[in-house]
């Protein structure tokens, strides 16, 4: 989550699931809040209940605007134009939060004389190299005082502070434009600027709610930016019922970015070690990712405890902690790549646990054409996915596939035991409720017997590169007889583990309290610095924790970091300490008892005095003054400017057109992200900007009923959804005579689909751009070829693109044809025109 | 005392959870996989083997560029009515009103003669295929062909029973909240005491008129003809008949007395036409 990280210091969710209800607006964006996070919604209705005005916006009139108070279409993928209106139309009319801006955020900031904004390059920032397709991020940055500080001018004259730098990148983001762009009407757009104003400010706090239809986009992290920018100078950071909400995909989206499934992430957000920078000693590692000041001064802390988690007494400070052992990055290996490199006969086998990509998968086709290229492939599923059954998809002959099959059976989540973290940053305990069917085993079951069984392998080598599967800490063992003799690992000691401990014999494996107590001379390990507390001793596991109260309930579950619920709360109190305002108190700085105190965990040192000066040249958070909320960040701000490349396509977001757009950029003459990734290969095309071809834009979606493969084998969720659908505005549906549940294809230059058509009034045309006129399908992601709901996926349809930050496709929007009857494939008989399972039933009179 | 429903539209999100968690807990099999082109709703109505169902109605907008401009969702259920048209035809007394005050059928003395189908004015009430002697439900739509044939066979002789919500006797025994209230995740199915329910719903529905919300409320009062208050109500948002309601639903054994009279006459008259025949003779 680079969009959070960069602006406010962390990759989470700002604030917490149900202080949603102590908010006065709630604009919901780029989420479908409703039908894919129901049960969290219910805090949204609560809001609306206690008289909040609830704002949606969206491609698509769903569940989730039949309950707003406000609904406003757009054009999909144009957020960036819509809330960069926004943030104009703030400025301009100086609606912003002024004293908690110049106190709170970069605004006062100079920055470098050598930057240049995409309005003085058409659509580019300085620093841009044509032939890489990257930017040169060296005056992306601020001017310094000779003691190393950042200038900065907080009566926010100078034509160069960072305030004014985004006056002048916004000035032309006018309703009129922002109609222009979106297709959303001036008027509307103007009321939902004026509510998110009025309901911010010392009295009132707005929170801003998004999903995956904000993260699947070419340039999907500096969406995010922009409402990270806009809450910033609204003020809304850190105080409650204010905030962004980042709504997670799956259950525990969250954890697995935490204890870092992701390829350039260790656990706790700490690089991975890269081959393409100076890592190769920990020593190079540590000065490369430690920051002077903020909190990221600790990474040494994290890193060696880290090392000690994963290595033990192996690891020691003459063989710099075994950081030998680490792989280091040769490139980009995230999903997309990867998918291409087995295609290209580079990767050699692949483990799949918890995904489908046979359903959900860009270019579908090129993925599975990936695995028929495999070695080996290992399948750990409850049921059979389409991915396990990649080897018998239509149109390929099982018997040209040489890649050796191993599926294996999953315990399902009642079936095991463990946490669950969840989109509040919240690690909640599971216990097992039932023995799981048949050989089914957990997925910790799998990973602890392989590494058990890798070591057995290598037991007696002699060879120096075995070492780190023979040093490996991977003493799991179950508390429980019965669990020891099914061979299941003990998931307490893991989060034990994680949590940490001293490493010295005579401490008798004690557990570390808080992070705050991790060292960086081995005498502690820590396998995810930022869960530590979670198991401060043996007996205690806090995500086991069960007690509500009325205001944040920190006796329910465990939040990281240090179980607060509201990340930045320091900036809920003004720079002098004192509550904004009664109606919105939080943290707030105790002059008595000399330290910070409230109803949540404070994210501030805990006796640092709000009027303790920065310490200029100091490390750490002692170069913050008393008054700097964002103590992950250098300098202490919220940054409205993200500096020196943290991101790599801009400091500040620009509105682009995504890679397949039906119109072009109204904006600048850069039609799309100028450094996104595309892989342009005859098994990958895309469809030409603007091209008559495909003149609709098609979004995708997931509805409440399906998420996918595990929903679809429910017979009782898949009578709800049984079928896949497309859903098109009426009149779209009269231009090419279709009627609901008429079978409709959807193509593009990749492939094509077929679906039951729904159609609705729910979707309108748009106009935009000089009057065109701008029809958009939504396809849900949900199906797939087993199960009882089955269809075809969008995957087939979407080629394989990527944001630059965050290595995400773009799914979300793309463009595309439609045209009434069956796929070519059932047509011309190449496929056994079977009916999917879903219609066999369904004899209705399209059939 | 009764227990019942009390089921507000403007907080229903229409995540079809109440039908879900209805199934699982009831163990009623699915009603087969259709797609309806109609909203989203594709159980497209209560069932025997349907006891919760969601009603989507789609306000069309008929401006050019411009969204429909409402989206309105209900669970529909058993109205469990004061009066039950179910109760009054069941011939074998296999419809009871139970210690709940809940209209209750006894699948072990139903006979499956389908006149509450017939009786009933919201067209809750169905026959369920059949159960074999686990207990097991079976609808014939959710089966393959060959085993589809098999129960087709066994079917044979066989009359079925009806099927409806229970307002989960079971769980109530227990001390629990039924399924679908304890699922619902926006509030919007309440379950408890209806005199404390219908209290409840009326200082609702001020609530939201106040604030300009077109509310009303279904069944916490009289609905009429004969069939008096419902103990599962509504609060809607527009007319009742969109979330296909009746407005004027009727207990049909109120006509018995017109349906008697008219026979008379008619037997009368009839009697009159064969006595003038017959006396010019």
């Amino acid at each position: 989550m680079p969009g959070l990280g960069t602006s406010m210091g962390r990759g989470g969710a700002t604030m917490w699931v149900p202080d949603l209800q102590n908010s006065d607006c709630i604009l919901i964006q780029g989420s479908n809040f409703a039908e894919n996070h129901p049960v969290a919604f219910r805090f949204v209705m609560k809001a609306k209940e206690r008289g909040a005005t609830i704002i949606h916006v969206d491609p698509r009139f769903t569940r989730t605007s039949a309950l707003a108070d406000l609904y406003a279409p757009l054009r999909s993928g144009t957020d960036i134009a819509f809330l960069g209106g926004i943030i104009n139309d703030v400025l301009s009319n100086e609606r912003y939060f002024k004293e908690y801006a110049v106190a709170y955020t970069n605004a006062s900031f100079i920055v470098n004389a050598d930057f240049k904004d995409t309005e003085d390059l058409n659509g580019l920032f300085s620093g841009y190299d044509e032939e890489t397709r990257a930017y040169d991020a060296s005056s992306w940055t601020f001017e310094r005082n000779d003691d190393g500080t950042v200038k900065s001018d907080p009566s926010l004259q100078h034509e160069r502070c960072v305030l004014n730098i985004l006056r002048r990148h916004y000035a032309r983001y006018t309703p009129e434009m922002v109609e222009r762009i979106c297709g959303t009407p001036r008027a509307q757009f103007l009321q939902i600027a004026e509510l998110i104003a009025r309901n911010s400010g010392r009295e009132r706090t707005t929170a801003f709610a998004y999903a995956l239809g904000w993260t699947q986009h070419s340039a999907g992290v500096q969406f995010i930016r922009t409402a990270a920018v806009l809450q910033l100078l609204l003020g809304n950071m850190g105080r409650p019922g204010g905030g962004i909400m980042a709504l997670r995909g799956h259950a525990n989206i969250q954890g697995a970015t935490d204890i870092a499934t992701l390829f350039d992430l260790l656990p706790g957000y700490l690089p991975m070690p890269s081959a393409l920078r100076d890592e190769q000693t920990l020593a190079a590692y540590l000065k490369t990712n430690t920051k002077p000041t903020g909190w990221w001064a600790n990474t040494p802390k994290y890193m060696v405890s880290l090392l000690k988690a994963f290595y033990g007494q192996a690891a020691t400070a003459q063989n710099d902690y075994c950081y030998d052992y680490l792989p280091q990055l040769i490139g980009d290996h995230s999903t997309l790549p990867t998918q291409i490199a087995m295609k290209d006969g580079v990767v050699k086998g692949y483990f799949v646990l918890g995904q489908n990509p046979g359903a959900s998968a860009q270019n579908k086709e090129l993925a599975m054409a990936g695995l028929d290229r495999l070695e080996w492939f290992v399948n750990i599923d409850s049921f059979e996915t389409d991915t396990c059954a990649f080897w018998k998809r239509e149109g390929v002959d099982p018997r040209t596939i040489a890649t050796e099959c191993f599926c294996l059976p999953a315990a399902t989540i009642l079936e095991k035991e463990g946490t669950m973290v969840q989109t509040s940053r919240m690690l909640q305990w599971h216990d097992k409720a039932i023995e799981p069917a048949g050989d089914a085993k957990s997925d910790l079951w799998y990973f602890w017997q392989l590494g058990k069984q890798l070591q057995a392998l290598y037991e007696h080598s002699t060879d120096p590169k075995d070492r780190p599967i023979l040093d490996m800490t991977w003493d799991y063992e179950h508390e429980d007889e019965h669990e020891r003799r099914r061979g299941e690992p003990s998931a307490l000691k893991v989060l034990q583990e994680i949590n940490g401990y001293y490493t010295h014999p005579e401490e008798g494996a004690r557990q570390v309290k808080t992070f705050g107590d991790l060292k960086d001379d081995g005498s502690t390990a820590s396998g995810g610095w930022i869960y530590t507390g979670v198991c401060p001793d043996k007996r205690t596991n806090n995500a086991r924790n069960r007690e509500p109260n009325d205001t944040t309930s920190l006796g329910w579950g465990w939040a990281w970091p240090a179980n607060r619920r509201t990340l930045y709360n320091r900036a809920s109190a003004d720079p002098d300490g004192n509550p904004w305002s009664e109606r919105k108190k939080y943290v707030w700085w105790d002059q008595a008892d000399g330290r910070w105190t409230g109803y949540d965990v404070p994210d501030f040192p805990l006796t640092k005095a709000p009027n303790t000066p920065a310490k200029p040249g100091a490390g750490g958070l002692d170069a913050h003054s008393g008054s700097d909320p964002f103590i992950m960040m250098a300098e202490g701000r919220g940054q409205l400017f993200v500096p020196g490349g943290a991101l790599k396509d801009g400091p500040l977001p620009a509105h682009y057109e995504p890679l397949q757009s039906v119109v072009e950029n109204q904006l600048y003459s850069q039609q799309s992200n100028p450094v996104m990734r595309e892989w342009h290969r005859p098994d990958n095309r895309y469809n030409d900007p603007v091209d008559e071809a495909f003149p609709h834009v098609m979004t995708t979606y997931r509805v409440t009923e399906m998420s996918g493969i595990m929903t679809r084998y429910i017979p009782w969720l898949a009578e709800l959804q049984p079928s896949a659908f497309c859903e098109i505005d009426p009149d779209l549906a009269v231009r090419h005579e279709i009627r609901s549940g008429d079978w409709v294809v959807v193509s593009t230059a990749l492939g094509e689909m077929e679906a039951r058509a729904l159609v609705s009034g729910r979707l309108r045309p748009l106009r935009v751009a000089s009057g065109q006129r701008v029809h958009q399908i939504g396809i849900p992601y949900n199906y797939g070829k087993v199960g009882f709901a089955t269809g075809d996926s969008p995957g087939a349809l979407i080629p394989l693109s990527m944001d630059p930050n965050s290595s995400i496709h773009e799914a979300k929007t793309m463009t595309c044809n439609i045209r009434k009857g069956r796929r070519t494939a059932y047509r011309a008989g190449v496929v056994d025109a079977d009916v999917p399972v879903s219609m066999r039933t369904g004899h209705g009179e399209w059939d | 005392m009764a227990t019942g429903f009390f089921t507000d539209a403007t907080l229903c999100i229409g995540c079809k959870a109440c039908e879900v968690a209805c199934k699982q807990w009831n163990e009623l099999p699915s009603d087969g996989f259709v797609f309806s082109g109609n909203s989203y709703d594709n159980t497209s109505e209560l069932s025997g083997t349907t006891w919760r169902h969601v009603a989507f109605v789609e306000e069309r907008a008929v401006a050019e560029d411009t969204v429909v401009s409402a989206w309105s969702m209900v669970s529909d259920v058993c109205k469990h009515c004061t009066n039950a048209a179910c109760h009054e035809a069941c011939p074998t007394g296999a419809i009871i009103r139970n210690e709940f005050g809940n209209i209750f059928i006894q699948p072990d003395v139903c006979n499956g003669c389908g006149y509450c189908v017939v009786a009933c004015p919201f067209g809750v009430v169905d026959l369920i295929g059949h159960v074999d002697p686990d207990g097991v439900l079976y609808n014939l739509a959710t089966l393959h062909d060959d085993r589809r044939e098999a129960e087709q066979t066994a079917l044979q002789g066989s009359g079925g029973v009806a099927g409806k919500c229970t307002l989960c006797y079971d769980r109530q025994r227990s001390g629990f909240v039924p399924a679908c209230a304890k699922a619902c995740p926006t509030e919007s199915i309440q379950f408890g005491d209806v005199d404390e329910l219908r209290e409840r719903a009326r200082v609702r529905v001020e609530t939201l008129q106040a604030r300009g919300v077109d509310a009303s409320l279904y069944g916490a009062d009289d609905v009429g003809g004969g069939i008096g208050p419902l103990n599962a109500f509504f609060l809607l948002t527009g007319e009742p008949e969109s979330y296909n309601l009746p407005s004027q639903p009727v207990l049909p054994s109120t006509r018995q007395a017109h349906g008697y009279a008219a026979g008379a006459l008619a037997a009368l008259a009839l009697a009159a036409v064969g006595f003038t025949i017959f006396r010019g003779r």
